[in-house]
């Protein structure tokens, strides 16, 4: 492997949260983008080819090196690392709408759900999936929440635009009539 | 008898359906009295308690069970079985589900009223529902992708996982094993000896008190706890006297009575016969 691949490796081994390219970047000022942007690809090629337990993820805006989700079970077994709890049908639902909505308010997630949503959204803001992303206009100018980019990077999406477009899903909506 | 969707003889009115406990008997064990449902849509179901994440998710899976078209819902069946299912649910009282059961009824309500001519413009009082319930749908869809992806993420572990506050963990400290031999060395010197307390157990002697209780009854048929306790006992004296009474007094050999707070309990014993 050339130097610059091993010096990512070494960068993405040491880095528990993905790296932005942008942050790949500074470690090798001399490097152009193209050449860190190919040295992330031997080194995903490298991890997939030579037949290794991890693997280099994109996700979240970046790079991870994750392990191979065959070894899961083992691992968790073994009691080395736990997987994170899974989000309540109630959280995944408000997550979705805001993810498809953002910016959006409390009162429109609660016209889509049919619930009131007040205690998700803030468990969502401390799990820091979600968070403050403005104000509205108009009467007491609410809250608007948006994702973050732990969103992404726990729902292994490189960007928002990874998700289907709203049309595409099977249920294609008529537009949405604008709230009140 | 016509399907629910235009049937103006609806017995039940608004109220709740008839026969709301029909969900805890066993399929086609229920009736169908006065029922305006479609032959395929058995009125009778038994619920196994699946947990909704509203009313919107309740009336949809209704909506599937029921195997009926999302564009053109039986309103009056749908809104009849969502009332039934609240109820088995016992969701009666969760706020969300009962204004979800009013506008149905409402709907119900708005599709029974005369219409003036068919081909004049008509709007139907169940599209603000079909466009929401299809929203919800969608959104629905939105969820499963989200936990397809999310259990692809966490089934993958990072080389540390970090706490979902996004804390920053701080760095390990610096240090010498010789700094930490001097760190436990002061501390030692600084502890003092701790204070040791020897707990004397007393046990009570409840049998002995029953029988110096029951000698005392025997004799005398009256007595008073100051008879039995003197003002100086020890706790373990006055414990075990009043485990003594009590028990006595369980099995109906005295009774106790205690004319004004703080009085002397007196001690009277009990004729079987007396006893009531």
């Amino acid at each position: 492997m050339i130097p610059l691949v091993k010096l990512l490796e070494a960068a993405l081994f040491a880095s528990p949260r993905p790296i932005p390219v942008e942050e790949l970047s500074v470690l090798a000022p001399d490097a152009s983008p193209a050449e860190v942007a190919s040295a992330l690809d031997t080194l995903r090629e490298h991890y997939d080819v030579d037949g290794h337990g991890v693997e280099l993820a994109e996700l979240g805006g970046g790079w991870q090196i994750l392990t191979r989700a065959e070894y899961t079970e083992a691992i968790e077994r073994a009691q080395l690392a736990a997987r994170p709890q899974r989000l309540s049908a109630a959280a995944l639902e408000t997550l979705a709408i805001i993810a498809y909505r953002q910016p959006i308010g409390r009162t429109e997630v609660e016209e889509i759900r049919g619930v009131a949503v007040g205690s998700i959204l803030k468990s969502l803001q401390e799990r820091a999936l979600i968070d403050v992303v403005g104000r509205a206009e108009g009467l007491g100018r609410p809250l608007l929440y948006g994702t973050t980019s732990l969103f992404l990077e726990q729902f292994a999406l490189r960007h928002l635009e990874e998700l289907p477009r709203a049309d595409e899903l099977a249920i294609a909506l008529r537009p949405a009539p604008q709230p009140l | 008898m016509s399907h629910g969707l235009s049937a103006p003889v609806d017995t039940d009115g608004a109220g709740m359906p008839d026969g709301a406990d029909i969900g805890l008997r066993a399929p086609g064990a229920g009736t169908a009295e006065g029922s305006p449902a479609a032959p395929e849509a058995p009125v009778s179901f038994v619920v196994d308690l699946p947990a909704y994440a509203g009313p919107l998710d309740l009336l949809l899976s209704l909506i599937r069970d029921e195997k009926v078209d999302i564009y053109d819902i039986p309103i009056a069946h749908i809104a009849k079985q969502f009332l039934l299912r609240i109820r088995v649910l016992q969701l009666n009282d969760a706020a969300e589900y009962l204004e979800l059961a009013a506008r149905l009824l409402r709907i119900k309500a708005q599709m029974l009223l005369p219409r003036h001519g068919e081909t004049e413009t008509w709007e139907d009082p169940r599209a603000e529902l079909v466009r929401r319930l299809l929203e919800y749908q969608q959104m629905r869809e939105v969820v499963d992708i989200l936990e397809r992806r999310g259990d692809e993420r966490r089934n993958r572990f990072a080389r540390a996982y970090l706490p979902e506050s996004g804390e920053t963990v701080a760095a390990p400290l610096a240090l010498s094993l010789g700094e930490l031999l001097t760190a436990v060395d002061r501390i030692l010197r600084v502890t003092k000896e701790p204070t040791v307390h020897t707990v004397v157990a007393r046990t009570l002697d409840v049998a002995g008190a029953i029988a110096m209780v029951r000698h005392a009854i025997a004799a005398r048929r009256t007595a008073r706890w100051s008879d039995f306790v003197a003002r100086d006992a020890e706790p373990w004296q006055i414990l075990s006297m009043l485990l003594a009474l009590l028990e006595l007094a369980k099995q109906g050999e005295l009774r106790l009575t205690q004319p004004r707070p703080f009085a002397s309990v007196e001690i009277e014993h009990d004729t079987p016969g007396e006893a009531a």
